[in-house]
């Protein structure tokens, strides 16, 4: 339940919503165990389970515009700009640091603040592990489609970060980029 | 940066996810081997998806395990 609750409230963004998004999770997939083919991937089906019924009844009815960014999908968004600050003595990298700085509440908002198929693939693919295929198949979709997701959804994520980064003035503001 | 190193970057999700072919891994692996910077970009990225997958984590509430085993006992009856 930690991880379908996890997700749950990800997706919906308010506690009360995720706990009945749960709750009718486990229900239909009680209800529909019959369907469910031994061998195959049972967290796979749960997630199918849990993602249509948010995408049918609790994606919120007034949906923000999906933000499109400029079609830029450079990888590495945060850590090209983190770059020229001093090592530490520790060992770890400067970049990896400033990691170190980022709350829960940092991340939640972060992934919170995604467009919703931005939001799901990372969902499923980053804090959940699912691999391409099974995401496709979680959200009915072709593998391609959730590569551009996924990609777009991090790069998008890491500007969120990238932000708070610099709101606390642990990065300074860059022009270009550091590594290149 | 090299052609390799363009590549390594193009190709580090991919590699990170799980998704290359051995062929393709094999060949990533040996150039971060090699290559200090690239390196480096991977450890970050490989930690960034650590503080996204452990920050997001929740705790069930008591009540909502309470919940869900009511209704599915419900169902049972």
């Amino acid at each position: 339940m930690p991880s379908l609750y996890t997700a749950a409230l990800r997706m919906t963004r308010n506690p009360a919503d995720a706990e009945d998004l749960v709750q009718d999770t486990y229900l239909k997939a009680y209800r529909g165990f019959g369907s469910f083919q031994e061998g195959t991937n049972l967290k796979a089906w749960l997630y199918r389970i849990l993602t249509n019924t948010f995408i049918n009844s609790y994606r919120a009815k007034k949906r923000r515009p999906e933000e499109t960014d400029i079609d830029d999908v450079e990888n590495l968004y945060l850590y090209r700009r983190l770059g020229g600050l001093e090592g530490a003595a520790s060992g770890r990298s400067a970049e990896d640091e400033v990691l170190d700085h980022f709350t829960e509440t940092d991340v939640k908002e972060a992934v919170e603040s995604l467009p919703e198929q931005f939001r799901l693939a990372v969902l499923l693919g980053d804090v959940e592990g699912f691999s391409y295929k099974e995401i496709a198949e979680i959200l009915d979709v072709p593998i391609g489609t959730v590569m551009s997701r996924l990609h777009r959804g991090r790069r998008a994520l890491q500007k969120r970060l990238y932000d708070f980064g610099r709101q606390r003035g642990l990065v300074a503001e860059r022009e270009g980029t550091a590594h290149g | 940066m090299g052609d390799e190193c363009v590549e390594a970057a193009e190709l580090l999700y991919h590699y990170i996810d799980g998704e290359l072919t051995t062929e393709r891994r094999i060949l990533i692996t040996s150039h971060l081997d090699d290559c200090p910077p690239c390196l480096d970009a991977f450890d970050f990225e490989s930690e960034l998806r650590i503080v996204i997958a452990q920050g997001c984590q929740e705790r069930v509430p008591d009540a909502l395990r309470q919940r869900v085993a009511k209704a599915i006992r419900q169902l049972q009856e």
